[in-house]
């Protein structure tokens, strides 16, 4: 329990930081209110006993109770937080050790609003809360509805297939690709081009820039609907950048190290001059990379940059040298600077 | 007409489920029509219901909270949380630990606990599994949860929601689903050390709740039960005559006298021995006083209690809460499972009180009737958790049931009539812009509050109006609003204005966080 308190604390406190309200709502909802909205899930409803009043269920989620208490009050717009038990009534052989009654702690924002701005609000909600409980590092995966749907057109799925070829792509996190696409293809009938096309497109993780390459990919772009997931994808990045989690909100690989800077060359030859450089980095301080080749392509350098995290890269060039400046690179930005080399350091 | 020849029909299907001639004549009795009359008049109905369509198509969606349970709206739930806070730091400072359990228990943990009472309890349907009930109060899991883990000792608070279903003919206005607000301490210990404690507990959160005037009315049940033995009570009249007393803060002594004896059958002599008693109250002096009293000191039962009576007070004074407390012979309570002493506390000053703020459980371990103006209540149960024990293992308990529900109302009717606005949320920094095309501005500057710890907040909006944003201000209390503007982002400032006063000052972005940090542990 002190635990859990502490636990509590730190969530809400993320939660009243952010300017959201508190409900609660009753144990149990009138049977017909959650009839319906858990579809296949529904057998796993806890039914009270019919003794001659109405007919109840303990409730599943805080989310058809939420959307119960906004239709029932009027409420149009609202930012709540919600920390209850729920209870379903898990087949043991099925899902073992799992709890029929357990905590869940909801956040939802209500209400008609400028694109985007609210989604944004809500993953920097999750970045900070999972960051103050220190559990180590995360990843915040990111999609969207219309992204997926619009895909699954383009790549030849059946409109009446979307949603069971929807669930089969969801067990990527649990499945291989093989495993996959063997159940869409021999358990949900799609051919094998659909499916093919599909594999293309599931394998993809970035940030903005990923949204930016999907709209112009030549099937994708086909869709409207996917366009418009696409534009605000690159819309919600654009917020989360200004939040500052974009760290986390790709998909980017955890982060192992430390490095600030890479030090880098655009050109051959320039090994010498990338070691000097990276050595007086190390002498400053700064936590520094130079790669272990005498002639690395600028490409595979900066997709380490990506790969590892690592914030800035220094480039350095033929002509730069000359001139005695040092471009500095923001690689999440592509921005680049040019500073003389001397006050690259302070930089 | 039509609903009166449907609620006849109804009672005559729960009687023999189909016609009788024994169902005609009831029903003829009830409503004066025929059986032929009422077919006609339901196959009108019928027919009308038809016409319009039925509800086989669209599925006509009842949009409500189940009888006797509510939602709390984020008002509701800011005056909880602070009733809470100031209860649960009370019992944080007496050092004790916090334990929850599951909301429903086997019913067979939960059966033969709870006497006349057990018929509102809550089942769960029976799906395949185990046999399952809501739990009805906290102290039947608390004991449970002893003897599973096999507790000797433990000093533990739990706040959580029990569930009952109160006969709304009989209980009006009463919740099905209300909180309760435990604190038992459970263990072998020396004599009313513990059970002082308790009292001590109750005063302390009831004077820092503001609540107003207050008593605490203690008694033992083995003086009560030694009361009724040297007034002539048979043994086998002792509950029963004991919860007519019980009533005697709702009824006058006449019409309680009346019930114990037209009603409950006791000799009238008895009745007037209890009568002389039950008046009594006083504090150690009273204690003293009866245990030189001739008829009283025949019952060893009640001079044990008088003697524990008189070292509960002693105890007392030591805690400085004899002001409030008061021994009087008349407090009975739901008995089933106190074994000694017995508590209730009381609002002095009670006004008209909301009919859904007159059910609080308070206290009860085995509630019936419910003084209007009680607030909290409990006693000393030693032989529960051995009903538990496998080897009927005992451990001694003592607690007290705070009536969270009736203070929760109190508090939302102050809160209503003071001008006083409850705050629905804790942000400090409302985060604005003056003109357009600030939004990622404010979005940046939001952040860096958040990261900051600050409690801030931005409108959903690339180009609100800045009224809109202070009104949202003065509406949730928000008390404090960073102003960005063309011209100060040039300068390198941002205008604080502090919402109530309107006095702005220009803030360097830089020093911002800092200046924000130092008002608001001002306020």
């Amino acid at each position: 329990m002190a635990i859990r308190e502490k636990v509590f604390n730190t969530i809400i406190s993320c939660f009243k930081r952010h300017g959201a309200e508190n409900i609660d709502t009753p144990v149990f909802e009138l049977k017909e209110t959650l009839t319906g909205k858990y579809g296949e899930d529904s057998k796993l409803i806890y039914d009270l006993k019919d003794q001659g009043g109405e007919l109840l269920s303990l409730r599943y989620d805080l989310t058809v109770p939420f959307a119960r208490y906004l239709a029932m009050n009027k409420v149009t717009n609202i930012k709540r937080y919600h920390i209850a038990k729920v209870y379903r009534r898990d087949n043991p052989a099925m899902t073992r050790g799992r709890y029929r009654e357990f905590y869940q702690c909801d956040f939802d924002i209500a209400g008609q609003y400028d694109p985007m701005i609210p989604d944004a609000e809500c993953l920097k909600i999750v970045h900070e809360i999972l960051s103050e409980l220190e559990l180590g590092d995360f990843r915040i995966k990111v999609n969207d509805r219309r992204i997926l749907d619009g895909m699954f057109a383009v790549c030849g799925v059946p409109d009446d297939k979307f949603r069971t070829i929807c669930s089969t792509v969801d067990k990527l996190d649990k499945m291989s690709w093989e495993d996959v696409r063997s159940e869409m293809v021999k358990e949900k009938g799609l051919s094998e081009e659909a499916a093919d096309q599909i594999g293309q497109y599931v394998s993809l993780q970035g940030g903005m820039d990923l949204a930016e390459r999907l709209l112009q990919d030549a099937k994708m772009s086909q869709s409207k609907q996917a366009c418009a997931g696409l534009t605000d994808m690159k819309q919600l990045f654009s917020y989360l950048q200004l939040f500052q989690v974009t760290d986390k909100a790709s998909a980017e690989k955890v982060r192992t190290t430390e490095t600030q800077v890479m030090v880098a060359s655009a050109q051959k030859n320039l090994l010498e001059e990338r070691l000097r450089l990276t050595a007086e980095l190390w002498n400053a301080g700064i936590k520094a990379e130079v790669m272990y080749k005498k002639n690395p392509k600028l490409l595979s350098q900066l997709q380490h940059c990506e790969d590892s995290g690592i914030p800035l890269v220094a480039i350095l060039g033929e002509q730069e040298l000359k001139d005695g400046v040092v471009k500095l690179r923001t690689v999440h930005s592509r921005e680049e600077v040019r500073f003389s080399y001397t006050a690259s350091l302070s930089v | 007409m039509i609903n009166l020849g449907m609620a006849s029909l109804r009672l005559c299907a729960g009687l023999a489920g189909r016609w009788s001639g024994f169902c005609a004549r009831s029903l003829r009795t009830l409503s004066g029509m025929t059986v032929s009359q009422i077919d006609e008049e339901v196959a009108k109905l019928l027919q009308l219901k038809a016409q319009l369509g039925g509800d086989e198509g669209r599925h006509q969606f009842t949009l409500k909270t189940a009888k006797g349970t509510r939602d709390y709206n984020p008002k509701q739930m800011a005056i909880r949380e602070k009733v809470f806070n100031t209860i649960i730091s009370c019992f944080k400072r007496h050092g004790a630990e916090n334990i929850d359990t599951p909301v429903f228990e086997l019913k067979e943990t939960l059966t033969g606990k709870y006497g006349e009472d057990s018929k509102l309890i809550y089942d769960l349907k029976d799906q395949g599994g185990e046999l399952l009930s809501l739990r009805y109060d906290l102290t039947v899991p608390f004991a449970r949860y002893l003897a599973m883990n096999k507790v000797t000792n433990i000093k533990r608070y739990h706040i959580a929601k029990v569930y009952r279903r109160d006969n709304p003919a009989m209980t009006r206005g009463r919740y099905r689903e209300f909180y309760q607000c435990d604190f038992d301490i459970a263990g072998q210990y020396d004599p009313m050390i513990p059970d002082a404690e308790c009292l001590k507990i109750v005063h302390e959160i009831l004077s820092e709740l503001e609540l107003g005037d207050f008593r605490i009315k203690v008694n033992d049940r083995r003086i009560l039960d030694g009361m009724f033995a040297v007034c002539g009570v048979p043994d086998d009249k002792f509950r029963t005559i004991c919860s007519t007393v019980d009533k005697l803060d709702k009824m006058s002594w006449e019409d309680v006298r009346s019930e114990m004896v037209k009603e409950k059958g006791l000799s009238e002599e008895a009745a007037d021995q209890i009568g002389q008693y039950v008046s009594l109250q006083g504090g150690m002096d009273l204690a003293e006083r009866l245990l030189q009293d001739a008829k009283m000191s025949q019952s060893k039962q009640a001079c044990a209690g008088l003697t524990d009576m008189k070292q509960l007070f002693s105890y007392l004074q030591l805690f400085q809460v004899t002001d409030k407390v008061v021994f009087d012979l008349s407090l009975a309570r739901g008995l089933d499972y106190y074994t000694g002493v017995i508590y209730e506390a009381i609002l002095t000053q009670t006004g008209p009180v909301p009919v859904a703020a007159a059910q609080n459980g308070a206290g009860e371990k085995a509630e019936e009737g419910v003084s209007v103006g009680s607030v909290a209540g409990g006693g000393r149960y030693d032989g529960l958790v051995g009903m538990f024990d496998p080897k009927g293992r005992k451990v001694p308990c003592v607690g007290v049931s705070i009536g969270i529900e009736r203070v929760f109302s109190i508090m939302e009717q102050k809160a209503e009539a003071s001008a006083e606005k409850v705050r629905t949320t804790e942000t400090q920094v409302m985060v604005a812009s003056a003109q357009k095309n600030l939004l990622e501005e404010r979005l940046r500057l939001t952040a860096e509050l958040w990261n900051a710890g600050i409690k801030a907040e931005v409108m959903y909006k690339k180009n609100p109006k800045l009224l809109s944003q202070l009104q949202h201000c003065e509406d949730s209390g928000i008390p404090l609003v960073a102003i960005l503007g063309e011209q100060e982002l040039k300068d390198g400032v941002v205008k604080l204005r502090t919402v109530h006063s309107r006095e702005e000052i220009d803030v360097s972005r830089a020093e911002l966080v800092e200046e924000i940090k130092r008002r608001t542990s001002d306020i």
